[in-house]
């Protein structure tokens, strides 16, 4: 009989948990697969759900930027930067919804998913990111209409977005994850934050400039700049619309800035990891 | 010699009861607990960072060591809290263990519940694809072995129907039938046969013995159903309170487990001590000893039980409005043979009931087979819970049957109670 165990096997060993190691990752690449269904099942069960399916992902900030224009760019006269209110809205609205709406799903996706956490074993970071890549393809529809309002209104984006653009995707993508982590894991414990959350979330509308320019803040624009989503959203709009000159500092501050939140929030969901199993 | 491919050394779960209890707390009442009472709050963070802790410790599973070898298939049986499940929770790294260690060789596919991950919007195909993915099979593997699970499970015509409108004989059907082509070196199972109709259940326990036969491959399998583990599993785990209690051949071990001879009736005071899964209020158990009328721990299927119960309260005045609920559990079939239930008896104390002593409850002749059973206690006052104890106390009955008029021994996994009866033919 042929001895089965000289064949390579993966060997696992359980031990009272460390909190890093170099397995982690390599592991995080095996699972892929399961991200790729858990994002899948995602995108799938919302857009079976809604009548309208994917154009619910166009609707929410089409109907958001129709709404803001007529309160505070007709009403409130809100100046936009010398471009016109609607796309410079829009192009603000598109990042900030791929950010608060992942970092809502990111932080509930510990909770949501507490039937399969508790029975089956995967490397748990799989959620947050699902839950991020999801709302990614959320931000790809709703990018198709920026693109007709740029055609509609003539502008012609500058080179370097090619660069720019990726760059503060991974910025947004990076601030809503390292937040939203932090967040999964206090919810595990305290499931009252989830209730807090989405006025949370309302409130740092107002502290970037979504609807305004940064330029309206004038001397304290630099504590908007603490904010990340600003560096994210001036610089998408100083490339698309060439509103302002691309400013690489406020880029490189918020990526920076952002790794360091992302790094906290993969230490913090490590951390509380362990016992998640136990708790939810 | 083969080579064992699961090596578990030292294990042990700890819990606090604290987690056990309420699992999870709301920030708002921490924080209340904060400016209501700084003091305490500080007080106490600091005994918990100085290591002295008040917190109660619960272990799951203590000193648990065992190997299995390849192709094996090992039976763990228990009563309800046992540590069956975290142990199976732990080798599927669903938990992370307190203490020891656990090497295992192979992949390892556990299925602690059918259909996990299964969603009620998608389709049955989408679902396939889905709870495979979870519990992890490769997409290419999937491809190949869709056609397969399709006829496992005999839902062809309904695939492209959401799971919504499934039956749940139809569910499990579905859901088994992708954990059981799975495929792992070892594969965990946890008590998931007991849904499903009886032939489904016979077509699976097939396919699990045809897997570690003919492909080699390891099995653990919990099970309540005493007959199906000794059906399928060659050795067996025993546990008890966390710890192994008997290891080997299945038949001996479900005979300890049945007719646990050793540790008999009078189980008192200790054993409630030992019993940390309580949730004590301003009442509380102190002893209990289970005998027949006579004050005997032997307790034969045609004697009466007599269960007496101590208790201590905070209170100096009568209780009112007390209820006491005692269950009594079959630890061969699992199902709950009794329920003494104050409430529902006309027989009781009356009124009031003094602030500390002792109550007294006694049946007529129990009829109940041999074997081994198991008492749950539970004091209410005001319909909320003072003090319940799970697996309070266990007793053994023995049966003289000739006291029957049989001629052997019944078989208790089938049925737990005894009665005289003849036939006639007319």
């Amino acid at each position: 009989m042929k001895h089965p165990m000289t064949e390579s096997q993966t060997l696992t060993i359980i031990r009272p948990k460390k909190l890093f190691s170099l397995r982690d990752i390599t592991e995080l690449w095996r699972y892929k697969e399961l991200l790729y269904f858990f994002t899948w099942r995602d995108l799938k069960v919302r857009y079976k759900q809604t009548i309208v399916g994917v154009a619910w992902a166009i609707f929410q900030p089409l109907a958001t930027m129709v709404i803001f224009t007529v309160f505070f760019s007709k009403l409130a006269s809100i100046p936009s930067d010398n471009v016109p209110y609607p796309i410079f809205v829009y192009s603000g609205l598109l990042f900030w919804q791929f950010f608060s709406s992942a970092l809502g799903d990111t932080s509930n996706c510990l909770i949501a998913n507490q039937s399969i956490i508790t029975k089956v074993y995967f490397p748990r970071l799989i959620l947050p990111l699902s839950s991020v890549l999801t709302k990614l393809v959320d931000f790809f529809i709703a990018a198709s209409i920026l693109v007709v309002l740029m055609l509609y209104y003539g502008f012609v984006p500058k080179l370097e977005s090619i660069i720019v653009i990726p760059l503060v995707l991974i910025i947004s993508f990076m601030a809503s994850v390292g937040l939203g982590l932090v967040l999964a894991a206090i919810n595990v414990k305290y499931r009252d934050v989830r209730y807090v959350l989405p006025f949370f979330i309302q409130m740092l509308l107002f502290v970037t400039p979504v609807i305004y320019p940064a330029s309206i803040a004038q001397k304290y624009s630099w504590l908007l700049a603490l904010n990340p989503m600003t560096g994210v959203i001036q610089s998408a709009r100083a490339t698309l619309l060439g509103t302002t000159e691309i400013n690489w500092g406020l880029i490189g501050i918020s990526f920076a800035a952002c790794l360091i939140l992302l790094c906290i929030g993969v230490y913090v969901f490590k951390k509380v990891e362990r016992y998640f199993a136990d708790i939810v | 010699m083969e080579k064992p491919v699961i090596e578990v050394k030292n294990l042990g779960k700890k819990y606090d009861i604290n987690h056990q209890r309420g699992g999870y707390i709301a920030l708002r009442d921490v924080i209340t607990n904060v400016f209501k009472s700084p003091f305490a709050f500080i007080k106490n963070r600091a005994k918990e960072i100085a290591g002295i802790q008040t917190k109660e410790e619960f272990w799951a599973l203590k000193d648990v060591n065992f190997t299995v070898n390849k192709g094996e298939m090992l039976g763990i049986i228990g009563l309800n809290g046992a540590g069956k499940s975290t142990l199976l929770k732990i080798l599927s790294q669903i938990t992370p263990p307190a203490t020891g260690e656990v090497k295992i060789y192979g992949r390892v596919g556990s299925l602690l519940e059918v259909g996990t991950g299964f969603h009620p919007e998608l389709t049955g195909r989408e679902n396939i694809f889905l709870n495979g993915a979870i519990l992890g099979m490769t997409r290419r593997e999937m491809a190949q072995k869709f056609d397969a699970i399709v006829e496992f499970s005999g839902v062809e015509k309904f695939l492209d129907t959401p799971v919504k409108y499934y039956s749940s004989g139809m569910y499990v059907r579905l859901a088994f039938s992708v954990a059981a082509h799975m495929e792992p070196d070892i594969l965990i199972v946890d008590e998931v046969l007991a849904v499903g109709d009886a032939e489904f259940q016979k077509k699976c326990l097939g396919k699990m013995e045809q897997v570690t036969k003919n492909e080699g491959r390891t099995v653990l399998f919990v099970s309540h159903n005493l007959i199906t583990v000794q059906k399928l599993c060659t050795r067996t785990i025993l546990l008890e309170g966390g710890k192994i209690k008997a290891m080997g051949n299945t038949k001996e071990v479900v005979e300890q487990y049945l007719h646990n001879k050793s540790d008999s009736a009078n189980v008192s005071a200790t054993s409630i001590e030992l019993n940390t899964k309580r949730n004590v209020g301003e009442i509380r158990f102190t002893d209990i000893k289970v005998s027949n009328i006579k004050g005997s721990a032997v307790i034969k299927s045609d004697d009466t039980l007599r269960i007496a119960m101590k208790y201590g309260s905070n209170f100096n005045e009568p209780l009112t409005d007390i209820r006491i609920v005692i269950t009594v559990d079959s630890a061969h079939s699992q199902q709950t043979v009794l329920r003494l239930d104050s409430d529902v008896t006309a027989k009781t104390w009356g009124e009031t009931l003094k602030p500390e002593g002792e109550i007294i409850c006694e049946t007529d002749v129990l009829n109940l087979t041999r074997g081994k059973y198991i008492v749950h206690i539970d004091f209410l006052r005001q319909g909320t819970s003072q003090d319940y104890i799970k697996n309070a106390a266990e007793f053994n009955v023995e049966t003289d049957i000739q006291n029957y008029d049989y001629k052997i021994n019944p078989d208790e996994t089938v049925c737990d109670y005894v009665i005289r009866y003849r036939f006639n033919q007319k």
